[in-house]
């Protein structure tokens, strides 16, 4: 795309964007659930917009070929890209979720803290590398290495696009309920100018500006955490137990929050939702692809660990705001919305919900300007993760589906970018769509069925490929499949959506996570299905494994870093 | 991919040296990986069959030990990952440039 459309291009959403806010900021403030604007924070999200829209600018100038749209031309340092992942990783579910499920029942917000975390570990041992090694693009490349490309490649994409869906879709939702809450805007208005923006990094920028809207983000949230929780820390003179003290003596669990509660109701949903978090990490594609924007091996290594001792360290700062918002929000009854007696429960009473602990306690601690700047991050956090979404995504249709599985004769680079850019625009409209249609409905349960996918599909798939020769095509596909299949099946039957959902009086599958079943089953098939085929196709696999260890191991002939 | 590169990764591919080296490496990742699950899932074990033991009191605080094995594990990850670097940086990469060297 030539330069002056780019910028017209750019211009115009931008002022798309920016134009009604100012009309609607000057414009009476509606009644109804909705906040009355919060100015501050509009303020500092438009600065973070126009920053943001400024570096998309910048790097659709530098985006020429297919290896910068998709991989940044491989140019991202270890460092850079650890910082890119942790922002890619860190969503608003987390920094939200996770502060308001210590608020609302303490020590529980730790196991999905922990869950999340232990991932890494494994992406670093027996993964970051090798996909660096034989990838290029998307993880799809590394299945497709020595498997039959066009049904591995289709399995892939379908795995990446079903994580992609519902994780978008949750994220849509969350958004705009959020940005209603933060900003006093329209759910509407919320979701079309988040999807508007996610296209515009995206198509335009491609991943040269994902990456830096996920560094930029990353900063933010890690800067505005470690903030809160060093005031809430200095309030009990840097003493933890202090802390905890005053939080068992005002929340109304008791010492209660200090131990395992409602959130694990049987020792089969603990371990299945442990299953979940640890290997649904290694499945997710927006994070696997991040590897491929570096230039070796030595990078990917340095990428996990910079990401796992940011995300660790996020992790523990959530768990402190999340008992700061306890010990300084639950005695203050402007926090909440009183019953008619004046009454109001602690946990569940809290304005606009448990999930607001965080924001409620960036006041408390940092004044209305420090709110807006903890509301503006709580959006910016949304947009990086929905843009690495959509980029993977879009990926997915481009090169994996379209160049790799249905294009019989080659097709060019720019056609191939060209169609990514258009997915990309694609993908988003969807998202707004969905976002709009699932309004109304509880989401919650799709964050979770987003990586159950991603355990029992994408990464038995991956991890077999990688370390077992006797991977055949066949059983990759079986098992992949019929991990993805149980596991939606079992989402949709489980009590979360069967009867939360659909309103069923007793749900057919009793856990909310399918994990500690699924993920064996695909294992299982992929190991099976491969030992009983037979198939000359098989023997080439079994035989191709040798130049794909190598080179796994070495990185001799992997893509070149840079197009340049 | 060149005829050379493919005829460098044959020579490899039939190196002894290499492929000792690589079953030296993955083991050792293997062994870091069954650490991690060993201690996440352990963490897990006690959560769903003994959340009253994490919920002991550490010493006269409130604190409870179950904070403590949470922080623990979150730590022992970071360390795990960084233990595998340090090893990569120091160790692996020498090796492997050595092997990789000798086919050229």
């Amino acid at each position: 795309m030539p330069m002056h459309s780019v910028k017209l291009a750019v211009f115009c959403l931008l002022a798309a964007i920016v134009l009604p806010i100012v009309a609607f900021a000057a414009g009476p403030i509606e009644g109804g659930t909705k906040q009355p604007l919060n100015m501050p924070a509009i303020m500092m999200f438009l600065a973070f917009v126009v920053a943001t829209l400024g570096i998309t600018k910048w790097a659709a100038a530098r985006t020429k070929s297919a290896a910068d749209f998709y991989a940044a031309g491989g140019g991202i340092t270890g460092f850079q890209n650890g910082l890119a992942i942790a922002g890619d990783y860190m969503s608003a579910a987390s920094f939200l979720g996770i502060s308001g499920l210590v608020f609302s029942s303490g020590f529980d917000g730790l196991i999905y803290s922990v869950g999340f975390l232990v991932g890494w570990p494994i992406v670093m041992f027996l993964m970051a590398e090798q996909l660096r090694n034989l990838g290029k693009y998307t993880f799809a490349d590394v299945t497709a290495f020595r498997l039959d490309a066009r049904p591995i490649r289709i399995l892939s994409a379908t795995g990446t696009l079903a994580v992609v869906a519902f994780y978008l879709i949750a994220q849509m939702v969350g958004a705009g309920k959020l940005i209603e809450l933060l900003f006093g805007l329209d759910y509407l208005y919320a979701i079309v100018l988040v999807g508007a923006l996610m296209i515009t990094y995206v198509a335009f920028g491609g991943m040269v500006a994902t990456t830096w809207v996920q560094i930029i983000k990353a900063c933010l949230l890690l800067g505005g955490a470690t903030f809160m929780a060093f005031m809430v820390l200095a309030h009990f003179a840097f003493s933890p137990e202090a802390m905890f003290k005053a939080a068992t003596a005002i929340h109304p669990g008791g010492e209660s929050i200090m131990a395992p509660g409602k959130l694990v109701a049987d020792p089969v949903s603990a371990i299945s939702l442990g299953v979940a978090l640890m290997f649904g990490t290694a499945g997710l594609p927006h994070i696997l692809m991040r590897f491929f924007t570096v230039p070796n091996a030595q990078a990917a290594r340095k990428s996990v660990l910079y990401a796992t001792g940011f995300i660790g360290y996020f992790y523990i700062l959530t768990f402190i705001i999340g008992f700061g918002a306890i010990t300084l929000l639950m005695g203050d009854a402007t926090y909440y919305k009183p019953g008619a007696d004046g009454a109001f429960d602690k946990v569940a009473d809290l304005l606009g919900g448990t999930n607001m602990a965080a924001v409620h306690l960036s006041s408390a601690v940092g004044g209305s300007l420090f709110l807006g700047f903890i509301s503006a991050v709580a959006f910016a956090t949304i947009l990086a993760v929905v843009a690495g979404l959509t980029l993977a995504g879009a990926s997915a249709v481009s090169h994996d589906l379209y160049a790799n599985a249905f294009a019989h004769d080659g097709i060019s680079e720019e056609t191939e970018v060209r169609l990514s850019k258009l997915s990309a625009v694609f993908i988003g409209i969807i998202a707004i769509i969905l976002g709009y249609v699932f309004e109304k409905q509880n989401v919650a349960f799709m964050v979770g069925l987003a990586f159950a996918i991603a355990a029992s599909c994408n990464f038995p798939v991956l991890l077999m490929s990688l370390h077992w020769r006797g991977t055949t095509t066949r059983g990759a596909v079986a098992g992949g499949l019929l991990g993805l299949v149980t596991a939606v099946a079992m989402v949709v039957l489980s009590p979360a959506v069967w009867v939360k959902t659909f309103g069923f009086a007793e749900a057919i599958f009793p856990y909310d996570n399918p994990a500690l079943f699924s993920v064996p089953l695909a294992f299982v098939t992929i190991w099976l299905v491969s030992k009983f085929d037979r198939s000359a196709q098989a023997d080439k696999e079994r035989a191709a494994y040798p130049a794909q260890f190598v080179r796994c191991e070495t990185g001799i002939g992997a893509e070149g870093a840079s197009s340049h | 991919m060149t005829s050379d590169t493919r005829a460098r990764l044959e020579t490899i591919e039939r190196d002894p040296a290499f492929h000792e080296f690589v079953a030296r490496r993955r083991r050792f990742a293997w062994l870091l990986s069954s650490l991690m699950l060993i201690i996440y899932f352990g963490f897990i074990a006690a959560v769903a069959f003994a959340p009253q033991s994490l919920g002991q009191r550490v010493g006269d605080g409130v604190t409870s030990i179950g904070i403590l094995v949470g922080l623990f594990v979150i730590v022992s990850a970071f360390l795990l990952v960084a233990l595998y670097v340090w090893r990569a940086n120091t160790s692996f990469d020498q090796s492997m440039h050595a092997i990789t060297e000798r086919s050229r």
